[in-house]
């Protein structure tokens, strides 16, 4: 790298800095406490001051001169902050497409108070003065930055980074995001020396040879169409390869954005062997199939690509039977010009941060495949246990890291009036129910205005 | 041809009505070429764009000698996708173009999905004179109109789709417009150039070209590309020729009228022998090539209703 | 669509020896058949030439060459239409150069239906003439077309309209005055 990074290169947009507040001294009421553990019958009022929850109890009762902001949160959920272990972006690099202040807002708005960020930014994040530009530009924020660099410097699967000293920087894991490592042998070099310290390793797991040139599914709709295909089995034989690699080395591998059926089901046999894997789903690869494709708008073409009906029911079995460990969004920003092209000149990749949580509650809990302490596992206790990062828990003493939900709140997407810096959902116009009405976290609050 | 209907994207889902009106009316336009001045007023004062994105002679003289005959004003615009940016010239070009106010755009282009595209950027109807490897409906159109002129029927009628199925546009076009009519279609080609779930098609597959030919009341050959042979879809073009070209001696061999369909350009000698192309016995290469003027001239007619 | 009767101006014997007497004059006025060629525009004009032709040939036992015109592809009225209509086909099997063309049509109006016949002729070769030839002109001419051949003059009113049925496609031979449809004035 030229220069280093500073802080200062960057001018930050006063409309970037999101509306939240700190959290000095704050009293919620009559919340439903959904943490992922216990099974609570009756409402609690919580006491926050500094950032701390200093007590949490069924009835607080605030005296006339408590000068601090109050919040009925009655018929609201209050669950840990969600950590979306998965998005881009796009600072440094396309500043254009997202800035990590934009991204935050987005994350914000849609309940993450955690987020890690991928690796192929330009230049890549494969050092330290990378990192710590973004840890900085996070700093004294609501939300969490926990990076992800690359396994192999610039993402070119030959050298590895300086893993230790990027560790020290605050980086939480690896993943060449975007393609796996394809030469086996520097994978597997990867996963013994992360294993010294306890990091996984994550891989986007895609054979490039069989999936050389595809734009979407490989499958009847990809035959129709005449697009050439990513046949599941691409995901497949490395997801397979990597789980070996793991059960070999003893170390640990978490597969990102899981999208086929073969993956999922290797995944639950290696688990039942109790080799180390753990993965991720998208909402995306929940809701929607290549089918959608038959439109030609690029703002369905992602990598993992939609799969068939087939890909998606084993998709929901995993989360449901625990196989699948997390839901990211795989936040992946794109500018309008880059999309409205023809569908196999666009980039892969859509906006999910600010959708996600409709997508859970319209695709998972209303049907009744998830509950909401399952729920709260796949977006909080999982993604966090994943990175080796403890998870925020909601207790007396403890740090006020929550994510507050409205079930009864409906609202619609539209996509000029998101957060992110970036317009590219496949989601626009769609219409949930629930959605997050707020969040603390690192001493700061948003909550009782609108968000977006 | 339905009320709605503004372009022509593909003939995937347009109904048997629609089918038939079209080669109808192309009957009408034959009738017209045959004039001693084969040219009528009918689309006088209308403008049609020609944007090829992709090197074609066959296609693109055929639609502009249909709009001239017709009496259009006619555009040209043709590139190699190679020569720009990808993506870059098709939103550009739409934006000029709608800025012209043009009324129809015929579009080939290399990415499938490319016509579909462009019909959100203008006001003006959209032609698909071939989209990557996903639909011909043109071309498909003219080839019925010639199957038609020789067996009347489609109900019933055994047609073998034999070579690059899956990198061919022409052959997806007929697969829908074919099935559509009623007749029954066949695959024929090595395994790896036959796509994923096929079978969802509900068609008879052939690896043996031998047992195509003695079904077949006709057969299509397409075109194999010869950089295919680089990405092992096959393992030599002399080994495609051994085991799937049309040869005389396979045809005699089989003893049956047949009749022998190629979209053009034709590999003289790989999936076709010269002298089989040339053979009025068995080719209707030329009729093909008569029909898709007059079959252009059909869709540009019906397509070029004014619309609210 | 039945429409209100107000007269039947023409009787199946009247359409008959309307035909009779169209046919002499044209023999007459092309002194004899040598050089004359009839051409029906569709749908009823091609049903009337082809009743001129018989009876040309019953009277001077020589048959005279027939063609069909379809005028839909020379129509001006194109840019007002939403949907397309469906094309007929054309039929002209002889050589039209040289030939005195009597062109036939059932009913004479604005005349536009003649410009675009004309049109559609002349792509076909280099006639010695076209005349025209119509069982009913109701007037209200739009351009200057004169029918050489007029069965019956019939002026019409604005909100009438000239209806002539033949047994070919109809289920009687005769000539109506009726009214227009509501909405199309």
């Amino acid at each position: 790298m030229k220069k280093p990074l500073r802080k200062s290169q960057t001018i930050k947009n006063t409309k970037e800095m999101s509306n939240f507040k700190p959290a000095k001294k704050v009293l919620l009421k009559n919340a439903s406490i959904i943490d992922g553990q216990n099974d609570y019958k009756s409402t609690f009022d919580l006491l926050i001051i500094d950032g701390k929850i200093k007590e949490m109890k069924p009835e607080i009762v605030s005296s006339s001169e408590f000068d601090g902001k109050i919040f009925d949160l009655s018929n609201k959920l209050l669950l840990p902050g969600f950590l979306d272990m998965h998005v881009h972006f796009r600072e440094p690099g396309r500043e254009d497409e997202e800035t990590i202040l934009s991204g935050a807002r987005a994350a914000m708005t849609g309940g993450f108070t955690a987020v890690c960020t991928m690796p192929n930014t330009q230049p890549v994040t494969d050092n330290r003065e990378i990192v710590e530009f973004i840890r900085d530009e996070i700093s004294n924020h609501l939300i969490s930055i926990y990076p992800v660099a690359a396994i192999t410097r610039g993402q070119k699967g030959d050298e590895l980074v300086e893993m230790a000293e990027l560790i020290d920087a605050g980086v939480v894991a690896f993943s060449d995001d975007g393609k796996s490592v394809a030469n086996s042998l520097v994978l597997r070099r990867a996963m013994e020396y992360a294993r010294m310290f306890d990091v996984p390793i994550i891989e986007h797991c895609e054979d490039a040879g069989l999936a050389a040139g595809g734009a979407m599914h490989e499958g009847f709709v990809s035959t129709n169409l005449g697009m050439p295909g990513i046949p599941s089995i691409a995901e497949d034989v490395v997801v397979a390869r990597n789980i070996q690699l793991a059960e070999y080395t003893k170390s640990k591998i978490h597969i990102a954005h899981i999208s086929s059926a073969g993956a999922v089901e290797l995944v639950r046999r290696a688990k039942e062997k109790n080799i180390q894997v753990t993965a991720e789903a998208a909402p995306h690869h929940f809701t929607l199939t290549d089918e959608t494709i038959r439109s030609f708008d690029a703002n369905f073409k992602m990598n993992p690509p939609l799969r068939s009906q087939k890909h998606i029911e084993a998709i929901v079995a995993g989360l449901k039977d625990g196989t699948i460990d997390a839901i990211a969004t795989d936040h992946a920003p794109h500018s309008i010009e880059e999309k409205q092209v023809e569908f196999a000149a666009a980039p892969f990749g859509i906006i999910g941060l600010e959708t996600a949580i409709g997508l859970i509650i319209k695709q998972l809990i209303k049907p009744g495949i998830l509950n909401w302490n399952q729920a709260v596992e796949k977006l909080s206790i999982n993604p966090y246990r994943i990175i080796g990062i403890p998870a925020p828990q909601i207790k007396e003493r403890g740090i006020a890291n929550l994510t507050i939900i409205d079930p009864e709140a409906k609202w619609k997407v539209n996509k000029d009036e998101l957060c992110s810096k970036s317009r590219n959902t496949p989601f626009d116009g769609w219409e949930f129910k629930g959605n997050v009405i707020g969040v603390f976290n690192n001493c700061f609050y948003s909550l009782g205005e609108k968000q977006k | 041809m339905q009320e709605n209907r503004k372009h022509l994207l593909g003939l995937e889902g347009v109904p048997a009505e629609e089918i038939k009106l079209i080669l109808d009316t192309a009957e009408s336009f034959k009738e017209v070429l045959d004039r001693p001045i084969p040219k009528v007023p009918t689309l006088r004062g209308k403008t049609i764009v020609n944007l090829f994105f992709e090197a074609s002679t066959r296609t693109r003289f055929s639609f502009e000698l249909a709009e001239k005959r017709l009496s259009a004003d006619t555009l040209n615009f043709s590139t190699t996708a190679s020569s720009v940016k990808k993506g870059e010239t098709l939103r550009d070009t739409a934006q000029n173009i709608e800025a012209m106010k043009v009324d129809m755009v015929v579009i080939r282009h290399p990415a499938s999905g490319a016509p579909h595209f462009l019909r959100h950027w203008i006001k003006g109807s959209v032609i698909n004179a071939g989209d990557g490897c996903h639909e011909h409906p043109t071309q498909a159109l003219l080839d019925m109109k010639t199957i038609q002129g020789i067996h009347n029927e489609f109900k019933g009628l055994r047609v073998a789709i034999v070579g690059d199925i899956i990198h061919s546009r022409v052959a997806r076009s007929n697969i829908y417009g074919l099935t559509t009519m009623g007749a029954e279609v066949a695959l024929c080609a090595p395994a790896p150039l036959i796509p994923y779930e096929a079978e969802k098609w509900n068609l008879k597959t052939f690896y043996n070209v031998d047992d195509a030919i003695a079904w077949a009341d006709v057969l299509m050959v397409l075109r194999i590309q010869l950089e295919r042979q680089s990405q092992n879809f096959f393992p030599t073009l002399r080994e495609y020729h051994n085991y799937f070209g049309i040869t005389r001696e396979r045809l005699e061999k089989a003893n049956k009228k047949i009749t022998l369909m190629h979209p053009g350009p034709i590999n003289r000698g790989i999936e076709l022998d010269s002298d089989l192309a040339d053979d009025p016995e068995y080719s209707v290469i030329l009729d093909q090539v008569t029909n898709g003027v007059a079959i252009r001239m059909a869709i540009l007619y019906l397509l070029s209703g004014e619309t609210k | 669509m039945e429409r209100k009767v107000k007269a039947k101006i023409i009787d199946e014997t009247g359409l008959k020896r309307t035909i009779t007497r169209l046919s002499h004059e044209i023999v007459e006025r092309n002194h004899g058949t040598e050089i004359i060629a009839a051409v029906g525009i569709r749908t009823r004009g091609a049903f009337v030439a082809e009743r001129i032709v018989k009876e040309i040939e019953r009277i001077e036992s020589k048959k005279i060459p027939l063609g069909i015109l379809d005028i839909t592809m020379y129509r001006d009225d194109f840019r007002q239409r939403l949907k397309q209509p469906v094309l007929q086909q054309t039929d002209i099997p002889f050589n039209i150069d040289e030939k005195n063309i009597v062109l036939i049509d059932d009913v004479l109006y604005t005349g536009r239906t003649i410009r675009a016949a004309l049109d559609a002729l002349m792509s076909f070769g280099r006639p010695a003439q076209i005349q025209l030839a119509v069982l009913v002109d109701r007037g209200h001419r739009e351009l200057p077309i004169k029918p050489d051949y007029v069965g019956k003059n019939i002026p019409t009113s604005i909100g009438e309209e000239i209806q002539v049925k033949l047994k070919e496609v109809d289920d009687e031979d005769c000539v109506l005055l009726v009214e227009a449809p509501l909405g199309e004035w």
